[in-house]
Order: structure tokens, then sequence, then C-alpha cells
């Protein structure tokens, strides 16, 4: 187990990938000689060369497509969208191409790509690049949606996503590509379907994926020290398909849900695992779910306003307290 | 240009380069968040064009790298700064931030964080300027990595299609962030790019401001007669890092030398001590002048601004309710 941060378990995975297969490619804009913005394709121009490191012009719809072709080839092509605000450029093809040409081949066609894309606010970027998209993918079918919250799932979610034979949408976070944690020295494949226990309880579960899991950690944390509740994390890396059994589990234990994300709350991953919970195990409930989300709000520039628009583990321990009535 | 104006513009020029230079002292004491891109280099390009234009008449709008346009077409230096402290005095009250300066009482329509966003935007304006019959113009300046994208192509055709009063000035400084442009585009010489829309199209040297101004006074007039769109390159430099977050490992130090050489404020200087306008004297004064007015004016006002405060997190996001409540209802009268 070594010690390394978010984006060089990215590029690990890229590097690892790149090594064992020639068809693997990767592709985006600053990707190449630049090594990447958020450095997550580092030094693979210099290793792999400019016909496998694509340096892309800033055309996201047409080069997401050139690579969504390739893929149909049999190339496994890793296209990183800079920031995931710029996706909205590119999901004519992500959406119209790679997640229906399977379905609208009956099967003889399939785009086995890779799209990765920085999501979230991270500091005072701003209402055109802070986007909180996820919700936007979960919801397309023939596209599998995943978003780590450490580097293990970084590296481990890559690697399986390149090997998938379907195409992967993997949504990371700006803030948290400097993030250190632990990561298997050999080989590792995170499964693309299912959600971990973070951390184990018995009287709530703080459901999150990505960053809001760090703000359910920190609020569990809170909620047991200071008011003997018993907090259980669950980790949603799989956005698309939802682990339905997973989330069925934790709440049949703790008979009390909070689900926390740092979307926007309408039509969106909250109101989804909501909807889920009342599907499976609504007769499990001691109250009735809730969820803690980002304001309505194109995302304010000023600093004090946007801290008030994003939600934070205090507003997680708050939304519990609520639930067991001693708010 | 006639003397007065070169004496004018070497002043507002110089205005604009300091208050960027400041922007990054800010930045650097974490006054200024976000992305902050700067235009030191380019001066030359905005006012060379928005001189054979009628700045706070003429709409303009841009990218990212907005500051200077903002200010040109009348934008009080002293709301742009408030803005990049996010205050509520800012031009865009604290909400906008740095890509995204607004004055749209001076017809500086917006600066827009996506590249490519406002071509479609810059023509949408002339569309209207053309419905309500007046004889302003639309004035789009972006990069040239910008003309990459699909909406270059889309605007272009579409403007020359409806002969739209819309002016796209490019602003080729030659990277888009780190890519260098034979990197990323087929054609270097991004004016010959809309042959294909039969568009009236220049290029020039951007640094030295009489060279924009003469081609642009040909642009303008093309358009504000309304002979329809009118593309123009300018060749310029930028002498910063694409936004805070560059260390500019994609170009060497010789080239940006070489640029430095022709800077396009030193031009103008000197063109105007030779011609015995003024003395490197009187330019030193100026300079000093202007550090005390951003200090003591700009950068006060920015500090001592107010805080947007938290309860108005949500204003600006619709019209004011109450205005709406005929729709919102359905019981119009
Ligand atoms: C749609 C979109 N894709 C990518 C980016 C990231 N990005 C910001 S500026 C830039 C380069 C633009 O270069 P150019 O148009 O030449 O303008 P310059 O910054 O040189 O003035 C890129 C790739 C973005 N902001 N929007
Ligand atoms: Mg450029």
């Amino acid at each position: 187990m070594a010690e390394i941060m978010y984006w060089e378990a990215i590029q690990r995975a890229h590097d690892e990938e790149m090594a064992r297969d020639p068809l693997v490619i990767c592709m985006g804009e600053d990707i190449g000689v630049a090594g990447g913005t958020y450095k997550a394709t580092k030094g693979l121009y210099e290793k792999y060369g400019p016909l496998r490191v694509i340096d892309t012009p800033i055309s996201e719809n047409s080069y997401t497509g050139l690579g969504i072709g390739a893929s149909f080839l049999g190339v496994r092509p890793i296209i990183e969208l800079m920031s995931v605000n710029f996706a909205w450029l590119a999901m004519d093809q992500m959406f119209n191409s790679a997640a229906k040409v399977r379905y609208m081949s009956g099967g003889q066609l399939t785009a086995p790509c890779v799209f990765r894309s920085a999501g979230g606010a991270a500091h005072q970027l701003g209402a055109q690049h802070s986007a909180r998209m996820e919700k936007v993918f979960m919801g397309i079918a023939g596209l599998r949606v995943v978003t780590p919250s450490n580097p293990r799932q970084a590296y481990g979610l890559l690697k399986s996503a390149i090997r998938c034979d379907d195409p992967v949408y993997i949504n990371e976070h700006e803030l948290m590509y400097n993030m250190k944690g632990d990561v298997p020295d050999t080989e590792y494949f995170h499964p693309l379907e299912g959600s971990e226990v973070t951390r184990s309880g018995t009287d709530v579960t703080l459901f999150g994926y990505n960053i809001s899991v760090h703000w359910n950690l920190k609020a569990a944390e809170i909620l047991d020290k200071q008011y003997g509740i018993s907090a259980e994390v669950v980790d949603l890396y799989s956005l698309s398909p939802l682990d339905r059994e997973g989330i069925r589990k934790s709440v049949s234990k703790t008979h009390r849900a909070v689900v926390v994300g740092e979307e926007e709350a309408p039509v969106g991953v909250c109101s989804e695992v909501i909807s889920v919970i009342n599907e499976e195990c609504f007769f499990e409930l001691d109250a009735a779910p809730v969820r803690v989300n980002s304001a309505l709000v194109p995302q304010p520039y000023n600093h004090t306003l946007e801290k008030a628009a994003i939600p934070n583990a205090e507003d997680v321990v708050a939304a519990v307290l609520k639930l067991f009535g001693k708010a | 240009m006639k003397l007065e104006d070169k004496k004018r513009v070497l002043r507002e020029m110089v205005v604009h380069r300091r208050f960027e230079e400041r922007c990054y002292q800010a930045y650097i004491e974490r006054k200024i968040g976000g992305f902050l891109h700067l235009y030191p280099g380019q001066e030359a390009c905005c006012n060379g064009v928005m001189e054979a234009a009628r700045p706070g008449y003429d709409y303009v709008i841009t990218g990212y790298r907005d500051h200077v346009h903002a200010i040109k077409c009348g934008a009080d230096p002293k709301e742009v700064m408030a803005e990049l402290y996010g205050k509520e005095t800012g031009s865009s009250k604290g909400r906008g931030g740095s890509m995204h300066i607004f004055d749209v009482k001076h017809r500086f329509m917006g600066g827009y964080a996506l590249v490519g966003g406002p071509f479609p935007l810059a023509a949408g304006i002339a569309k209207g300027i053309q419905m309500k019959g007046g004889d302003e113009i639309a004035i789009c300046f972006l990069g040239d990595a910008a003309n990459n994208q699909g909406t270059f192509h889309e605007t272009m055709n579409m403007a020359a299609l409806y002969k739209l009063p819309v002016l796209f000035v490019c602003e080729n400084n030659l990277y888009g962030i780190g890519t260098a442009i034979e990197r990323s585009t087929a054609v270097v010489h991004q004016h010959k790019r809309v042959c294909g829309y039969d568009m009236e199209a220049a290029e020039t040297d951007g640094q030295d401001i009489e060279k924009v101004y003469e081609a642009a006074k040909v642009a303008v007039n093309h358009v504000r007669s309304g002979k329809g769109p009118y593309f123009l390159e300018l060749l310029t430099y930028r002498y910063r890092g694409h936004s805070m977050s560059d260390s500019r490992g994609y170009r060497t130090r010789e080239e940006e030398e070489m640029w430095k050489q022709r800077d396009p404020i030193y031009i103008l200087r000197d063109r105007l001590i030779a011609e015995k306008a003024m003395t490197m004297a009187d330019y030193e004064a100026m300079e000093k002048e202007i550090d005390a007015y951003i200090e003591n004016e700009v950068i006060k006002f920015a500090e001592e601004s107010p805080e947007p405060k938290v309860e108005e997190l949500e204003k600006y996001v619709f019209a004011d309710r109450e205005s709406q409540m005929p729709w919102i209802t359905g019981k119009a009268a």
C-alpha cells in the first residue's frame, strides 16, 4: 500500500493501461505537452507520443465524437473533459452516440469509451465553472456513471472503466485531486457497481458520494462524540446503476436516512436515492428520509455567498438532529 | 490617429496595464479568488478597435479575459476591482467574478467563461440591432483557439447569411492556454478561415495601436454601413501566463523577450516622445500618478466596500417575483 494523491492514482491507471494495450489512448485539452490541468496525464505524452496522447482543439463535441467513433473500431479512448462545465458541449455525442449505439444497432456496435471530468464547486470559480452535473449523466440509459471519493477508487474505477465494454462517465472533483490516500501496490480493479460502507453505524445512514462522503464522515464523528448518535456512512460511488441492495441493507439496519450531495436538490441524485429507499424498504423507515443539498442558485463568486450555497458537515449534523427531534 | 487621441489612449493603456498588474498582486494576497486571466501585452487590440468604434454605444462582448474591455467601454475601474474582490458594489454585485464582468449601461454585454460561447451571442446582439434599426454595431473580442469551437463556424455562417452588423475581433496571441496555435489549428492565420462564408476579413499587427486603429476603421465602417459582418485578426501576445496557475513551460523565454520588445505601450510612448509630444519624464510621472489613483481610489474602494448579504443569496436568480405574478399565476389582467 502506498499513499498517493488522487491525481497520481488517475495517472497511474492511465499509464498501466496504456502500457498494456496499444489501443488505449487518451485525448483532451492540454493533456499532452502540458500534462493535464490536474496533472492526471502527466508524463504520458513523453512516454506514448502524440498518436496516443492527443492534445485536442477546444472542440468538445467533435473531439468527443471522434473518440467515440474510434471506439467503434475497438480503440479505448479515455476522454478528458477539462471541467464538467464544458461537458455540456459534448453531451450530444456522449448521449446520442456513445450511450445509444449498442441499443440502436441491436448490439452490433459498442462504444467502450471512458469520459472523465472534474465537477463541483472549488474556490470561487463562479457560475460557469462550478457545475455539478452527475444528475444529468445518471439519467441516461446506456451510460455508466461512477464517482470516486478517494485515490483508491480513482485508480481502481478508471482501470475497470477502461476494460469495460460500456461507455463510462467518471465524475471527479476539482477539490480532490490533491487528496491523499492508500492505493494497493498491485493492480486493482474497483467494481463499477455497488456501494461501500465507509463507517458502520446503527442509528441513521448518511448516504453520499464523492466529496459529500467526507462531509458525512465528519458529521458522523460529531454525531458520535457530541450527541451519542451512531451514524453509518455509505459511499455510493456508482451512481448509475445505483446499488439498490446496498441502500436497502443499510436502511433496514438503521431505519433512518439522510442523503447528502453537493448538487442542487431538484431532479437530483439525492431525490433518486430517496425514491429507491421508498421502493425498496419503505416499511423499514422510522422517519421520512431527508436530503441535504446546495442552494438552487447559479454558483455565486463571492466567497461568503459561495460557502452559504454549499452544504457542509454541520448541515448534515443539523439534518440528523432534526430527524431525531433534537433540533 | 490625432495627437490628442494618442496621448489620451496612451494614458488609458497605462491604466489598463497597471490595473491588471495590481490584480496580480491582489490575487497573490488572496483578495481575489477564482480564475484570473490578465491582459498585459494585448492592450493595443482592445484600445485600437474601440478607438475606431464608439465605446459605450456599440455593444461589446468577450470571454473571460474581460476587465480591460469592460473598462474601455466605460465601466468604472473601481467597480471592476470591487467585483474581483467579490463585493456588493462590484459591477456584477460580487456574483460574477473576474470572468463575468458585466456593465450593460455601457453596453458591455459581459465576459463569458466558456470558450466560443460569445460567438452566437454577438450575432444575436447584432440581430437585435438589426431588428431595432439602430446604427450601433456588435463587437465580439475572442482568442485564436476559440475558433475551433463549432459555434465559430455556425455563427460565421449565420452572420454572413443574415448580413448582421457584427465585427469579430480575433486577438491571436498564439496560444490557447498551453497549446501553441500550430498544434491545435490547421491554419495559423485565422482570418483565412472565414473565406468559406464570403466574409470580409483582414489581419494586422496587434501591437501597434495605430495599425490596429486603421484596420479597425475599415472594419467598423464596413459593418456600420450595413455591408454585413467583418472578421479582423490581430497578431498579439499575452505577457503573463494564461491564468494565475501557469508557469509558461510551453514557450521559451526568448520568444517572450522578443514580444516584450514590441510592447504596445512602449511603441506608442516612444512614438510620442519622438514626435516631441511628451518626454520620458512626463511618462514616468504619469505612471506614478496612475499607480496612486489605482491604490488610493480603485483598491481603496474595493477594500472598503461591503460584502453581499448572505440573506440575499437568491437575489438575481429570477426577475422580481411580484412583477411576474400575472404570468406566474396565469391571471394576467
Ligand atoms: C468550452 C470550454 N472549453 C475549455 C475551456 C478551458 N479554456 C479556458 S481558456 C482556454 C483557451 C482559450 O484560448 P484562446 O481562445 O486563444 O484565448 P486566450 O485565452 O488566448 O485569450 C481553454 C481551453 C473553457 N473555458 N471552455
Ligand atoms: Mg489565444
